[in-house]
């Protein structure tokens, strides 16, 4: 199974009984898998600070939880995360948090660990999908038995990579009574000042387990050659020098520093071996020992096993006679034709995707558009170019204000005062888009907010949210009311538009763009992966007709290819959205009746 | 150890072929692991997913020059990942052209001689239409099967293992299809061999 289905069932194993997480890659499965068990409260909240506070109530509540999330997600959540240790909890939390080394589906690679050390949080990082099913309830209990939520930190190699988990599916039974502890619970500054040192001293507790939990193995071969790693890095490095020996941590901070004393003690220097930031590295090297890390270990991207060996084998070699560090390159082909002069394929909007029709739209408005996370980030590839910046969840609203508040007050950007654009998601939009709506209209802003409401969140895998209807668990519910919801925030101008009608999605941009006032336009259809298209009425190209201008290739949709001079529908991707028909000038593209 | 990586574009099926791979494999009572690609990757973008079998596995990726079987769902993504095939390995090639976007545009030249690149660069080949197999067994998009199918032809998982594999992980309505691609796959593999 998956690394995030183990972490489910890990999660059903330990009795767990609510659950939160906001979705994102690569962490979405966890809650997904979650909601397919029976007798766990799982939700999909609106945004992660909101999950881990859901998480903390069930925690004091008495009900173990877990709270799930990437490793940006964190970031929303931390202002929760950096007292809840002083806070403490009932029944055990665990926060999961998957980053993304390599940016498969990410705007940065931050590295989590950090969050561990800066909390003063137990750590811990399994390197396969069965150390991730077992760390679930190992965390809960360290949890419990130290009063201290646990960071279970796991990466993309683990939440994607399957292998082989061990189990049983027993359900643990965990029903603490609730008493009432304001001065443990309520933070106020009096409280807070006896909670701190709690913090600091229940780190030496943690650092005994860390040197007792046989997770962190010492694995003896090369008398020579010691490596320490942890995650998935330890499987790269075993595969690379397989006869090295390896100090495999599991229980990252507080680091067992007796037992990382003793590794190294039995080599003149120790290679350290991690994706991402030097995080063991540095805690080796404030011990005092001859470390070699990221001198050699590339600080950005993912690794594997061959840039392990190539980094460090050499060295290693120079180091300690051992050939080739103990490392075998591989055996290619002479020959390999040269891949840098390949064409990219870069991901795209799928052939009928509601946010094209809006890109393209909005290209003739002149505006600065400030744009959020998800399938619509895509728009800023060529030939849309649709986007200026982007950032994070929910900046798209904010960074709009900015820029309008620079050009109204500039000289010389004055020509594009009014013209700032913020476009986000419907699920973006509830994640962290409204409080920059309230402060738009607050602060009197002439700026417009475009909600790409396509009726899911896209991106991670069409999972609901407040807006939809329907919960994780697979229940009816209130849909929240997108246009009330802006109404109510004093949004006086809200339109609705239908982005596959080009005309009227143009109309209704050039009336808001550069208005003197706060305005919104939700640009409403189902993700077309979700709902299709027409199916039975399809569209082609009459070659006659065809000037071969290329007005249709300029909404990159995916479908519609050059072929020679001539455009040319391909009918196997075309859904019927019928873009290429509302901008071709000579009248060239007609409909196709596929019904039959 | 065996290594498959898989290569081709979002949407292919990639991510559902390793994982009846996988299963597979699993079945055999080896040690498995498989890497895949979620999210932003799978808009139409470049996809690898990758599966390793064996007494024990380490490493989830397999390395550059380590695939024993390389399965190419197009052929510029075929030629991209190219150097994941290992000195003697085996390729099968779909013999399908999806242009990027950047093609698509203009701005970019489709690599016109892709397969004869291949044909000169693999030391054994295996050249097959799976789109056209697979809308013969019913739908182009069941291609992941017909590659699986010849893929079987040089493991020795039993024909059972692989059909259980495919009745697990494909929904309902596809399974004959896929089931007639797997052994319209096979039959075309064992005529290559």
């Amino acid at each position: 199974m998956s690394g995030n289905e183990a972490v489910a069932l890990g999660a059903y194993r330990a009795g767990v009984r609510v659950a939160a997480a906001y979705p994102g890659t690569p962490s979405t499965e966890i809650l997904e898998e979650i909601s397919t068990y029976p007798d766990i409260y799982c939700e999909w909240s609106p945004n992660e600070k909101v999950a881990m506070e859901v998480g903390i109530g069930a925690a004091l509540g008495g009900a173990r939880s877990l709270v799930a999330m990437k490793h940006v997600g964190l970031n929303v959540a931390a202002d929760p995360w950096m007292t809840l240790p002083y806070i403490g909890v009932n029944a055990g939390i665990v926060v999961v948090v998957a980053d993304d080394p390599g940016m498969h589906s990410s705007q940065n690679e931050q590295d989590s660990r950090y969050y561990a050390r800066m909390a003063k949080v137990p750590l811990l990082e399994p390197a396969d999908s069965q150390e991730a099913y077992e760390m679930v309830g190992l965390a809960f209990e360290l949890s419990e038995r130290h009063d201290t939520p646990v960071l279970l930190r796991i990466e993309t190699r683990i939440s994607h990579s399957r292998s082989v988990v061990e189990h049983d599916e027993k359900r643990g039974q965990v029903d603490l009574p609730y008493e009432k502890d304001a001065v443990k619970r309520v933070m106020i500054p009096g409280h807070a000042r006896l909670r701190h040192p709690v913090v600091v001293s229940r780190l030496e507790e943690l650092e005994k387990e860390a040197e007792a939990l046989p997770l962190n193995r010492e694995e003896l071969l090369s008398p020579q050659v010691g490596i320490v790693t942890s995650g998935v890095s330890y499987q790269y490095a075993r595969e690379a020098f397989p006869d090295a020996s390896i100090l495999k941590l599991a229980f990252v901070y507080p680091l067992p520093q007796m037992l990382i004393r003793e590794f190294a003690s039995r080599f003149h220097r120790v290679y350290v071996v991690e994706e991402l930031e030097p995080y063991l590295e540095e805690g080796l090297k404030a011990l005092g020992l001859d470390v070699l890390g990221k001198a050699r270990i590339p600080r950005d991207g993912e690794l594997d096993p061959n840039l392990v060996g190539e980094r460090l084998g050499e060295l290693i070699e120079m180091d300690t006679g051992v050939k080739g560090g103990g490392w075998t390159p591989p055996h290619i082909r002479p020959g390999l034709p040269d891949k840098t002069v390949l064409p990219a394929r870069p991901p795209v909007m799928c052939p009928g995707c509601p946010h094209r029709g809006l890109f393209y739209a909005l290209s003739k408005a002149g505006a600065v558009a400030s744009g959020d996370i998800g399938c619509y980030t895509l728009s800023v590839l060529p030939p849309l170019e649709g986007l200026d910046c982007q950032v994070c969840m929910g900046a798209g609203v904010s960074m709009a204000l900015g820029l309008e508040r620079a050009f109204s007050t500039s000289q010389v950007n004055a020509d594009k005062a009014g013209k700032s654009v913020g476009i986000l998601g419907d699920s973006t939009f509830i994640h962290a888009g409204i409080t920059g709506l309230i402060d738009m209209v607050y602060n009197q802003t002439a700026a417009t907010i475009i909600i790409l409401d396509n009726r899911t969140t896209a991106m991670t895998g069409f999972q609901d949210h407040p807006g939809t209807g329907i919960t994780l668990m697979g229940k009816e519910t209130h849909a929240l009311d997108l246009e009330g919801l802006c109404n109510a925030v004093g949004v006086d101008s809200v339109r609705v538009i239908d982005p596959w009608d080009l005309e009227e999605s143009e109309k209704v941009i050039r009336e808001e763009v550069g208005s003197d006032h706060t305005s919104v336009i939700i640009s409403r259809r189902a993700c077309v992966l979700l709902e299709r298209g027409p199916r039975d009425l399809l569209y082609r190209v009459d070659e006659e007709e065809c000037t071969g201008c290329g007005r249709c290739l300029k909404l990159g949709c995916p479908a519609v290819v050059m072929r020679g001079e001539k455009a040319m529908i391909d009918e196997d991707q075309c859904v019927g959205c019928s873009l290429c028909e509302q901008v071709c000038k000579p009248g060239a593209i007609l409909e196709v009746d596929a019904s039959g | 150890m065996v290594n498959v990586v898989l290569a081709g574009v979002g949407g292919q099926g990639a991510v559902l072929t390793a994982r009846i791979l996988a299963e597979t494999a699993l079945s055999a009572g080896y040690d498995v692991k498989t890497s895949e690609v979620h999210g932003m990757a799978q808009r139409g973008g470049s996809v690898v997913s990758m599966v390793r079998w064996g007494e024990k596995v380490y490493s989830p990726l397999i390395p550059v020059g380590g695939a024993d079987y390389f399965l190419a769902f197009e052929l510029l993504e075929s030629l991209r990942r190219l150097e994941y095939l290992s000195d003697e390995g085996t390729a099968i090639v779909n013999e399908y052209r999806l242009d990027p976007l950047p093609v698509l545009r203009g701005d970019a030249q489709y690599p016109e001689d892709a397969l004869n690149s291949i044909r000169a660069y693999v030391a054994h080949l295996v050249e097959l239409d799976a789109r056209r197999m697979a809308a013969e067994a019913g739908n182009p998009r069941a291609l992941g099967s017909v590659m699986l199918g010849v893929l079987s032809v040089f493991l020795d998982f039993p024909t059972d293992a692989w059909e259980q594999a495919i009745n697990r992980f494909v929904p309902a309505k596809a399974r004959e299809v896929n089931l007639k691609a797997f052994a319209l796959g096979r039959e075309s593999g064992a005529a290559s061999v």
